[in-house]
């Protein structure tokens, strides 16, 4: 049986991983090498990197940290932030990694994810999407890392990124993110139902529970998070033994 | 022991360097062919389309390399497929050393096209899996699948029951992708590079 996935997520900037962790089994809580292939050790079932860097120069070191991901990591990864280019991609992928994510450049040239999936395949095109929950009750689009509003639904730029070739969305509510009350269940459900790729639930997870509604409550493939992975609020094997307790069906190794 | 990477317009062939990397093996990425035909073992790996996949073959003449080979050959992913006989994807005859049939998963609501992600492997017959459990799990990623028969060596299910992975004479393929299936997916290759 197919098993649903959880994602640890590691901001890097610089080639570092930022807001650390406390692990006491690290010797360098702020390499993002590590950290990776400790989480793949505990089981996680793939990792996600976002590349927070900013400057162009930095962000080079990018493809030679992710060629060391690649020689250390074991499972898959996706690495995201600042893509926006064939090029961009095609580094990536060379030194190892297995796929990419877009959001912002996507968003203001959707042509890329077909671009991409031509090049490389959907399968390794991760659209990912921020959105918050306005007033009037609708998603809409934030691009930026959640600093600019746009007037689009995450309903309709979802449906539009996989039918330009998308293989997979990853879906972050900012109303839930960093509150640790939970995944966004509604949203969440609606992507899953209406669209025919795979879709991974970002943004609230704090406890154990939260887990296991995003996967009850919403047929969600994938469910990721950071912080709580980082301070070892949830273990990773922990939340596994607790989802199979649940018969959620996750991967033991 | 020298290890042959076909390489050809296909990509994940460095996760494969990678992963062979690990368990301590060395391997060549080549086109190559005397290289290929001399190689002790040869890994013919994949993420890509078929048909274009197979016509970037023949303009070399690797098909025929490759249906010649004597030595073990493993097939990964898009080249297991390859491996096999025809492929729906694209109405593509493919190199017909394994007679099995690629066929594309239905789909629907709740099975998800491609199937992406973890999924357990049993009814495991090959030496290619020794000591691996039965129902251990390896990491997917594909729209199509080989069809079950008498040269499965691992079953599948997501939706039907397929082949995982096949086997004729010195030829054996996986349709998981082994280099990304953790400590599972390396002994898998440790035992390929042990045949």
């Amino acid at each position: 049986m197919l098993t649903k996935r959880i994602i640890p997520c590691l901001d890097i900037k610089d080639g570092r991983t930022v807001k650390g962790t406390n692990f006491v089994a690290l010797r360098d809580a702020g390499d993002p090498v590590e950290l990776g292939a400790l989480y793949t050790k505990q089981g996680a079932d793939e990792l996600v990197f976002l590349d927070i860097t900013a400057t162009v120069e930095k962000r080079k070191t990018l493809a030679e940290l992710v060629r060391r991901i690649a020689k250390h990591v074991n499972i898959p990864f996706t690495v995201g932030g600042g893509i926006s280019s064939v090029a961009d991609v095609n580094a990536l992928l060379e030194n190892g990694a297995d796929k990419i994510s877009v959001n912002t450049a996507a968003f203001k040239n959707p042509q890329l994810i077909t671009e991409l999936a031509n090049e490389f395949g959907s399968q390794c095109v991760v659209l990912a999407i921020d959105t918050r929950q306005e007033e009037d009750g609708e998603w809409y689009v934030y691009l930026n890392g959640g600093r600019t509003k746009t007037d689009s639904k995450a309903k309709d730029w979802a449906r539009q990124g996989v039918e330009l070739g998308a293989g997979e969305i990853l879906l972050t509510s900012m109303n839930h993110d960093g509150t640790k009350q939970g995944f966004a269940l509604d949203i969440t459900r609606y992507m899953v139902e209406n669209l025919p790729v795979p879709v991974i639930a970002s943004g609230g997870g704090g406890k154990m529970e939260h887990f296991k509604d995003v996967f009850e409550r919403t047929n969600v493939d994938a469910a990721l998070a950071a912080s709580i992975f980082h301070f070892n609020e949830i273990s990773i094997p922990d939340l596994k033994d607790y989802l199979l307790a649940n018969n959620i069906p996750v991967r033991k190794q | 022991m020298n290890v042959a990477i076909v390489k050809y317009n296909a990509g994940n062939i460095q996760s494969v360097l990678f992963a062979l990397d690990r368990i301590g093996v060395n391997a060549e990425v080549t086109d190559d062919i005397v290289k290929i035909q001399q190689a002790d073992k040869v890994i013919f790996p994949g993420v890509g389309e078929a048909s274009s996949a197979m016509r970037y073959l023949k303009e070399r003449k690797l098909d025929e390399v490759i249906r010649e080979l004597k030595q073990p050959v493993l097939g990964i992913c898009l080249g297991m497929q390859l491996l096999c006989k025809h492929s729906e994807e694209n109405d593509t005859p493919c190199l017909g050393i394994v007679p099995v049939n690629i066929k594309k998963f239905p789909g629907d609501k709740a099975l998800k096209v491609p199937q992406i992600g973890w999924n357990n492997i049993y009814d495991l017959r090959s030496p290619l899996f020794k000591e691996i459990p039965q129902n251990s799990y390896i990491y997917n990623v594909h729209g199509y699948y080989a069809q079950d028969s008498q040269y499965t060596i691992a079953k599948c299910e997501y939706g039907i029951v397929y082949a995982a992975a096949v086997s004729k004479d010195n030829f054996y393929g996986v349709q998981f992708h082994a280099e990304k299936s953790a400590v599972v997916g390396e002994s898998i290759l440790k035992n390929f590079i042990a045949l």
